[in-house]
C-alpha cells in the first residue's frame, strides 16, 4: 500500500525553543489517523510543515510520495487542509470562494459538479450564495471543510475541526468525513477531544513536547493501558484519607475522589483502607480507561 | 498533472479574484480617487492658472492633468496590492493561496497585473473627466501607454513588498503617508522642476516618481524636463530591482510561510 504521509526526523526550532524534536511518522493510505496531544505539543507546527506554511529546520516530509519542498506543487495537490482558525475572505460568497479555491489548483468549470456535491454533502446549499461574512461559526467551519475538498485531495488533514462546534453539527461532520474515508481518502485528525479520536481513529499518535510519545492502533493503546477509574463519593467529615492509598489517588475535589486502578484487587484494598479509617462511601462507580488516562500516563502529568 | 493549462488557470483565477476584490468596493477603490483628482484639478488650475507658466504653448490646467492622472495611477496601483495583502494577512485568509500549488511567480504576476489594471482604470476615468475641462493633445499614445504600464507595475510591485512586510494596518498607513505621498507630491505633478532652486532640482532627480510623471507628460505634449527614453530606462531599472526583491521575498516565503 502507498504511504499517504511520511515524516522523517522532522525538527523545528523557533529560536532556542525546540518545537519539534525529530518526528518520525508514517501514515498509510486510507487510514483514519489521530494526532493527539496537549496544546503546545507541536501538532500544528507539524501540520504547517506538511502544508508548506512553515519550513522545517531539518528532516523531510512527503505527501503521497511527493516531497513537500521539492515537489511542493504535487504535494499540495494531494493535500486538503482544514485550518484551525475560522478564516474567511469577506469579499466573496461560499460558492465563489470554492470556485476560486479550485481554480488555484488548476481546476476549471469541469470541477463545478464536484463543488455542488461538496456543498450538498456539507449542508451548505442554502448558504451557497451567502457572503462568507454573514455565516455563523458552524457554517464557516463547514465552508472551510468544503474549501479543503474542492480539488479532491487523497489526503485530508483536519486541524481541531470541532473546536467550538455544537454537538449536532459535530455528528454530521463526522458522518461526512467517515464517508470520505470509506471512499478511500486518508484522514488525519488533530484534536484534544480524546473521545472523538477514540471513536473515529483506527490509529493514533500521541505527541508531547515536540515528540511522538506513543503510536499504535487505538484499541492496542487502550489495551496497553487497561486501567480503570474508580470514582468514589465519600463522607469525609473531617477525617483524613489514609496515606496508604494516597499514591493511587488521581483527583480530589471536596466530595468525590478518583483512583487509577490497574488491577481489580486494588479496589478491595482501597475500600478496605477506607473502612479501617471509618470513612463512609456514599457512592461509587468504575469506568473503563479512555485515551485521557492513557494520555495522562504517557505524559506523566497529573490532572 | 500540472502543466501550462493548470498553471494558467491558477494565475487567471488569482488575478480574477484580485480584480473582483476591488471591483466589489468600486466606490472606495475607483470613485474616491477620481473625485479627489478632479477636485485637485479644479482648485489648483483655478488658483495657479496665472501664476505658473511651464511650457509656452501649454495651459496650466492641461499641464496639470497628465501629472494628476499619473499620480493617481501610481497611488492606486500601490494601494491595490498592498491593501489586498495586508487584509488577507490580518484576516488570515492568505492561507487559501499559500496552501495551493500557486508558484511564487504566479502569485507575483496576478497581484502585479491586478494593480496595473486598477491604476490604469482610475487614470482613464480621470482622463475622461478632464476632457470636459481642458483641451488635451495626445501626441504619443504609445509613450503614454508605456509609462502607464511601467509605472503601474513599479508601484504594484512596491505594494507587494509593503503588503508582505507590514503586519498591521497602521504600518501600512505609515508606508502610504511617509513614503508614497511625499514621493508623489514632490515629483513635479504641480510644477516643472526647472522652476525649483538648483538644490531641489537635484533632490527631485533622485525621485523615481519624477521620471514617471515627466515621461508620461511627454506623451501628451511632446515636451519634458528629461528625455523620455532616459526616464523610461530609469523607471525600468527601478522596476527590475524591486521585482527581483519581491520575487526573492516570495520565493523564500519571507513573512508568509512562517
Amino acid at each position: 500500500m502507498k504511504k499517504a504521509i511520511v515524516f522523517k526526523n522532522v525538527k523545528k526550532n523557533f529560536g532556542k525553543l525546540e518545537a519539534l524534536k525529530g518526528i518520525d511518522l508514517t501514515i498509510e493510505e486510507g487510514e483514519f489517523f489521530g494526532l493527539l496531544g496537549p496544546n503546545g505539543a507541536g501538532k500544528s507546527t507539524l501540520i504547517n510543515i506538511l502544508a508548506g506554511l512553515a519550513k522545517p529546520s531539518s528532516g523531510s516530509s512527503k505527501v503521497m510520495g511527493y516531497d513537500v519542498i521539492q515537489d511542493y506543487q504535487y504535494a499540495r495537490r494531494s493535500l486538503g487542509i482544514v485550518p484551525q482558525e475560522l478564516v474567511f475572505d469577506p469579499f466573496f460568497n461560499v460558492r465563489e470562494m470554492l470556485q476560486f479555491q479550485a481554480g488555484y489548483f488548476g481546476k476549471g468549470r469541469e470541477n463545478d459538479d464536484w463543488i455542488d456535491e461538496v456543498i450538498e454533502g456539507l449542508d451548505l446549499k442554502d448558504k451557497a450564495n451567502t457572503n462568507m461574512r454573514m455565516l455563523s461559526g458552524g457554517m464557516k467551519r463547514r465552508a472551510l471543510i468544503a474549501q479543503a475538498l474542492v480539488h479532491k485531495p487523497p489526503v485530508i488533514v483536519l486541524d481541531e475541526p470541532t473546536a467550538g462546534v455544537d454537538v449536532e453539527l459535530r455528528k454530521r461532520l463526522w458522518q461526512f468525513i467517515k464517508k470520505l474515508n470509506q471512499k478511500g481518502h486518508t484522514i488525519v485528525l488533530t484534536t484534544h477531544y480524546l473521545e472523538e479520536a477514540e471513536t473515529l481513529c483506527s490509529r493514533i499518535a500521541m505527541m508531547d513536547q515536540g515528540k511522538v510519545v506513543a503510536l499504535d492502533k487505538t484499541k492496542n493503546l487502550l489495551k496497553r493501558f487497561s486501567a480503570k477509574n474508580l470514582n468514589l463519593r465519600l463522607d469525609l467529615k473531617g477525617k483524613k484519607i489514609p496515606v496508604s492509598i494516597k499514591n493511587l489517588m488521581q483527583n480530589l475535589d471536596h466530595h468525590s475522589i478518583s483512583f487509577l486502578i490497574e488491577e481489580i484487587v486494588e479496589v478491595e484494598f482501597i475500600i478496605g483502607e477506607l473502612k479501617k479509617s471509618k470513612i463512609k462511601i456514599l457512592d461509587m462507580d468504575l469506568t473503563n480507561s479512555d485515551l485521557e488516562i492513557v494520555f495522562l500516563k504517557l505524559t506523566g502529568s497529573k490532572k | 498533472m500540472i502543466n501550462f493549462k493548470t498553471e494558467f488557470i491558477g494565475t487567471w483565477t488569482l488575478l480574477k479574484k484580485e480584480l473582483l476584490r476591488f471591483w466589489r468596493v468600486i466606490f472606495q477603490t475607483v470613485a474616491a480617487p477620481v473625485i479627489t483628482a478632479v477636485l485637485y484639478l479644479l482648485i489648483f488650475s483655478h488658483v495657479l492658472a496665472n501664476h505658473v507658466k511651464v511650457y509656452d504653448n501649454v495651459e496650466y490646467a492641461a499641464f496639470l492633468i497628465p501629472g494628476l492622472i499619473m499620480m493617481s495611477l501610481l497611488q492606486n496601483a500601490f494601494a491595490n496590492s498592498s491593501s489586498s495583502l495586508i487584509q488577507s494577512k490580518v484576516m488570515g485568509n492568505i492561507v487559501f493561496i499559500l496552501l495551493t500549488p500557486i508558484t511564487y511567480l504566479q502569485f507575483f504576476l496576478a497581484f502585479l497585473i491586478a494593480s496595473i489594471v486598477r491604476g490604469i482604470f482610475v487614470g482613464a476615468c480621470i482622463y475622461l473627466f478632464a476632457l470636459l475641462y481642458a483641451d488635451l493633445p495626445m501626441l504619443h499614445p504609445w509613450i503614454i501607454f508605456g509609462f502607464a504600464m511601467i509605472g503601474g507595475a513599479l508601484l504594484g510591485t512596491f505594494g507587494i513588498i509593503a503588503g508582505i512586510w507590514a503586519h498591521r494596518f497602521d504600518q501600512m498607513a505609515a508606508f502610504q503617508n511617509f513614503v508614497i505621498m511625499p514621493l508623489s507630491f514632490l515629483s513635479g505633478v504641480f510644477y516643472s522642476i526647472h522652476s525649483l532652486p538648483p538644490f531641489w532640482q537635484k533632490v527631485s532627480q533622485l525621485n523615481p516618481f519624477f521620471y514617471m510623471i515627466d515621461g508620461f507628460r511627454y506623451g501628451f505634449f511632446g515636451q519634458s524636463d528629461v528625455a523620455p527614453l532616459l526616464s523610461l530606462s530609469i523607471v525600468t531599472f527601478f522596476f527590475i530591482v524591486l521585482a527581483s526583491i519581491t520575487l526573492g521575498m516570495l520565493k523564500s516565503g519571507y513573512k508568509l510561510r512562517n
